[in-house]
This record gives structure tokens, sequence and C-alpha cells, in this order.
């Protein structure tokens, strides 16, 4: 090509793309270090809460005891039980209420002012501080509604929290689905309630249950909302069992009972002076970040499957 | 006016039912308005949810501000609400606040944009697909354990550097934070970045710009608004993060912007006394909820303005 710029020779060319090159390499890299750096501090994060709790994580008696004034015996049985009762009852609140919200919105909702409305509101409710929705919980559950420093109310606290996440996850997982299956459905004679529930919701499962796992994971790991409403730090008991040996079987007194969960069990220790608590922090640190792990990596894992299945 | 649209009159129409009888079509009609009047109710607590915060927050505050002045609240430099002579200069504790979250987010704008630019210009599919789900799991550590790291771990190791650093400071819950809210302001930010047009892109290679002029000349300028919401949404969750600071930043109001020294931000001071003994209806109690206020009102703020732009660089592409 003749150069319709007199100063391009090929010398010239040569000496931009050469310069460009070297500037993409440079910021490639660039990119490349923040990267390692993000991956290196997660790493730390994890090895130093190995290395610091090694002591407890290797001795058993820290799964099976009740805090203790002494770090050596102390142990989180209570903080365990009280997360897994917390999370189921966060669960049963928040799935159904989620997944309706979520239906409601990608299915139902006209565009109209209140779909406006309602969705404007669901994206701030993301935002804010977590802290926030624990003084929701002081002010209108413990005190207004007086369901007092409980189970009930931890796991309506962080259902509230984790609602906005369930409710976008299951708006995009509904969006995602083609509409030839709607189409199939009412084209088989089914009305419109019958194609969200049988064609619909079952196609959207596992996007869904993605955002479930996500937000579980996150509901797991929160301390602030829960410490406000009054979660006790030195619980050396275990909330009533649910289950039980005389009719009818099942109890629901553990969810009227004080409790602690791991985070604030964690937090308890951290800010103890003494540095034997601080092995238990951060065994305790091990325990929640595994969970949240696991949970994040599985939420991932089907996510792929998922994505795998629609290409 | 009718929330639900798309009432079943129209599917459950006997042309398409042969055969079928009036009451069998009634039933079908009625069990699917109340499924849609179920769904749009559980769509309508989320306002619920928003209405009951801000009721809550304003009432229990209301008393507390029939005694202190809205003046004093926000121009007095001391945070002293448990002394004999309470103070209640809330500025003291925004002060911590802000200079923690600016220390976050000096760390994850450089930070953030540079992964950005290379996981949108840069980076192989692969690398993305990789990448992406790395971070994810970066985000989903709970904030207590990166409290713990802040305190046990980059202290001392900033200690070494800045022997001036005093045990509980705001550097080291500042640096972690930063770390913390990468992955989500790099990911708002790339998605800023993808929404860009590929024309414009080539019209740059066509002028001969290397990869970073592209980037920096023609997508960041193009995807700003984005990208700008990614960092004003960043700052919003660093303001309102709770545990790391509580950890590893004291409980001390002190009013300031020294990074070296130890302060209580809005959300320790939040925590602190939720931690303790909290009569009901005590001042201390009501400042609680007056600091929560002003939590609430700074990231409803800057969530307010980082969802306006985030949807005008949604609707511009």
């Amino acid at each position: 090509m003749t150069a319709s710029t007199p100063s391009a020779s090929h010398h010239d060319l040569a000496l931009i793309v050469a310069a460009n090159r070297r500037v993409d390499v440079v910021m490639a890299s660039v990119g490349i270090l923040i990267l390692m750096i993000a991956t290196a501090m997660l790493a730390a994060v994890f090895i130093d809460l190995v290395a610091s709790g090694w002591a407890r994580l290797v001795n058993p008696d820290f799964y099976i005891n009740f805090p203790s004034r002494h770090p050596e015996e102390a142990g989180i049985i209570s903080a365990m039980v009280g997360t897994s009762l917390v999370m189921l009852t966060t669960a049963v609140i928040a799935i159904p209420l989620g997944v309706a919200a979520g239906l409601y919105l990608e299915e139902y909702a006209p565009k109209n002012w209140l779909t406006d409305l309602i969705e404007i509101n669901v994206s701030n409710l993301a935002g804010v501080p977590s802290i926030i929705y624990g003084l929701l919980a002081l002010g209108l559950f413990v005190y207004g509604f007086d369901l007092g420093e409980t189970v009930l109310t931890a796991g309506l606290t962080l259902a509230l929290l984790i609602l906005p996440v369930i409710i976008v996850a299951t708006r995009e997982a509904v969006r995602s689905i083609p509409q030839d299956l709607r189409e199939a459905a009412y084209g088989l004679g089914a009305d419109k309630w019958q194609a969200v529930r049988l064609y619909v919701l079952p196609a959207a499962r596992p996007g869904i249950l993605t955002g479930i796992i996500v937000g579980l994971a996150r509901a797991i790991g929160e301390a602030a909302p829960v410490i406000t409403i009054g979660a006790l730090t030195f619980i050396a008991f275990l909330p009533p069992a649910p289950l039980q040996a005389e009719p009818p079987f099942i109890n629901f007194d553990w969810l009227t009972s004080p409790f602690t969960v791991m985070p604030i069990q964690m937090f308890n220790w951290v800010s103890r002076p003494q540095a034997e608590f601080h092995i238990n922090a951060a065994a305790t640190g091990v325990v929640l970040m595994v969970m949240t792990l696991a949970m994040n990596a599985l939420a991932i894992y089907i996510r792929l499957r998922l994505r795998r299945q629609q290409r | 006016m009718n929330p639900v649209n798309s009432l079943p009159s129209r599917d459950l129409d006997p042309r398409r039912f042969q055969g079928a009888s009036e009451e069998f079509l009634r039933r079908r009609a009625l069990w699917n308005q109340l499924a849609a009047y179920l769904l749009f109710f559980a769509a309508a607590a989320s306002v619920l949810v928003t209405v009951g915060i801000v009721y809550v927050l304003i009432r229990d505050s209301l008393p507390f501000f029939q005694q202190v002045s809205l003046g004093e609240f926000l121009t007095d430099t001391q945070w002293t609400p448990v002394f004999e002579n309470a103070r209640f200069g809330v500025m003291t504790l925004v002060s911590a606040t802000l200079t923690v979250a600016g220390i976050a987010l000096a760390v994850a704008i450089p930070a953030g944009l540079g992964l950005a630019i290379y996981l949108s210009e840069y980076a192989h599919p692969k690398v993305r697909e990789t990448v992406k789900p790395l971070l994810e799991l970066l985000e989903g550590v709970p904030t207590v354990v990166y409290g713990f790291f802040a305190l046990l771990f980059v202290t001392p190791l900033l200690q070494i550097f800045l022997p001036g650093l005093s045990g509980f400071n705001l550097l080291a819950p500042g640096l972690v934070m930063g770390i913390m809210i990468l992955p989500y302001t790099a990911s708002v930010s790339e998605d800023a970045m993808r929404s860009v047009p590929m024309g414009l892109r080539e019209a740059g290679y066509a002028l001969g710009y290397s990869r970073f002029r592209v980037a920096s000349r023609v997508v960041i300028p193009a995807g700003l608004s984005g990208i700008t919401a990614a960092f004003i949404l960043g700052m919003s969750r660093a303001v309102g993060e709770t545990m790391v600071v509580a950890i590893a930043a004291g409980q001390n109001p002190n009013f300031g912007f020294n990074p070296l020294e130890g302060a209580a931000t809005i959300t320790a001071y939040i925590v602190q006394m939720a931690m303790g003994d909290l009569p009901h209806g005590s001042l201390a109690y009501q400042s609680v909820f007056a600091a929560g206020l002003a939590l609430f009102v700074i990231t409803l703020v800057f969530n307010l303005i980082g969802f306006y732009l985030r949807r005008r660089f949604r609707e511009v592409y």
C-alpha cells in the first residue's frame, strides 16, 4: 500500500508496533500481578488461620466442648449447633419468600410504577449494610414484636438480609429460560400457574439453587446483625433438640431459645487480650472458611454444569 | 390498578378446553388468581422491609434528637455517650469510617480497574472463566475472618515497616477491606467495559492503538458511568462494613483521619454498644439508632447515585 501519509515509513511503523507491544506486555503483567496478589491474600488468610489454630483444630475436644474460661478447654459445639438451627430457620423463611418474589417479578409483573418501585427496592436492600438489618431486628423483632433474643429472630433477620440475593438469582434463572418452553406448556393446555409451577420453575432450579447456596453461605458468615439482636457469646448450653422421644416427636422450643453462632464465637475470642483465645478464634475461622468456601465452590460448580447443559 | 397481568381468564378460555365444565374452568381461574396474588405479596414484602428499616431507625432515634440537637450531632468532635458529660458528635465516628473507606478505595480502585482492564481487554476467555470464580471465592470469605487477619497478621506485618503503628489502627483494616471489595469493583467495572461495543475498540485498533491505549482512551471513557458506579457502590460497601473494623480498628471514638491510630467507626460503635448492656429506651440505646440512621443515609445516598449511574450505562448501549 502506498503511503498516503508521507511520514509513515516501514521503520516508523515497526517502532510504533514494538512500542505498543511493550506497553501491552507491561499492562498485561500488571493485571496478572494484581490477580496473583489477590490470590496470595486468600491463601495467606487461610494459611494464617490454619497455622494459628492448628493446636485446637487437631484436638477433637474442640468440636464437642462448650466455651469456657480456660482457652484449652473451650469448644464450639454450641456455636455449631446454633449456626445450624439459625441456618435452618433462615432457609425456611428466605427460600419460599425469595423464589416467590423472583417468580412474580419475572412472570407476572406488569410494567407499571409499582413494579419499578419493587425493583428499586430490591436493589436498594441489596446495598444496605448488614448491621442496619440488625438494628431493624432489634427495634422491631426483639422489642416491637417481642420475639426476644432467640433463634427465630436471628433466622428472620438473616432471611431478610439474603432475600435480595435469592430474588436476583431467581430472576436471572427464570429470565434465561427460552420462551419456547412456556409456549410448549401453553400448547399442551397448561394455564399460567401450571406453566410456571410445572415447567418454568423446574427448569430454573439449578440457577435458583446456586443463588440459595450463595445466600446461605453469606448468612453463615454474618456476625454483625446477629450480635446486634443480642446473641450471647458465652453460651454453655445447647438449645432444646427439635426431635424428642414422646409425641408429637417434634418440638419448636429451640426457636425461642437463646443461642450463639460461629462468627460471633470467633469475634468474641479474637477480642480477648489473651493469645491463647486467639488460637481458638483461628480454629473457628478455619471451620467457617471451609464451610463458606465449600458452599461457594458448590454453587460455582452447579453454575458451570448449567452453562454446559445450555450449550 | 391490577398488579398482576395476564390473568388466566384469557388462558382458561372455553374454546381451548372443549368439553370442560364451567365449574372446572372457574375453579382453575380462582387458583391461578390466588397464586398470582400470593406471589405479588411476596414481592411486595420487600417494600415492607424497607419501610420497616426506615420506621425503626426514625422511631428509635427521634427521642435522641429531642435531647441532642441536630447541630451538635453533626458538628461536635467528640463522641462520648456513656460518660457523665455525654457528647454526641457523630463526625467523630464518620471521620474514622471515611478514613478506612478511603484507604480501602485507594487499594480497590487502581487494583480493580487494572484487573478489569486485564480481564476485558487482554485475558483469554479461559483465563476469565477461571478468574471470575476465584474472585467470587475471595468475596465469600466471612468478614470476621478478614478482621482476624487484619488484627493478627497484617498489623504486626505493617509494624515492621511502620514502627509508629499502634495495635489498633485504621491502616490494616483499610488495606484488608480494599482486597475484600476488590472482586466487587473489578466485576462491576468489567461488566461496564465489556458492554462497550466492539466497533469502538476496532476503530481504535484501526488507528494503530495498543490494547492499553484502546482500553484507556476508548473503553474506559465509554464505560465511565458504569465504572464510576462500581466505585461508588464499593465505597458504600466499605462504609457499611462492620466486623473488620470492629476487630482491628479498636473501639475508641476519636476524631481525626490518622490511619496509624485506632478509632471507632459508626459500625464498630453500634456493635460495641449492642454487645454491652443496653437498657431499652436509654439515651445510649437511642444513640445507637441515631448512628444507624446516619449510616443508612450515607449508604443510601451512595447507593442511589451508584444505581442511577449503572442504569445509565446500561441504557446507552
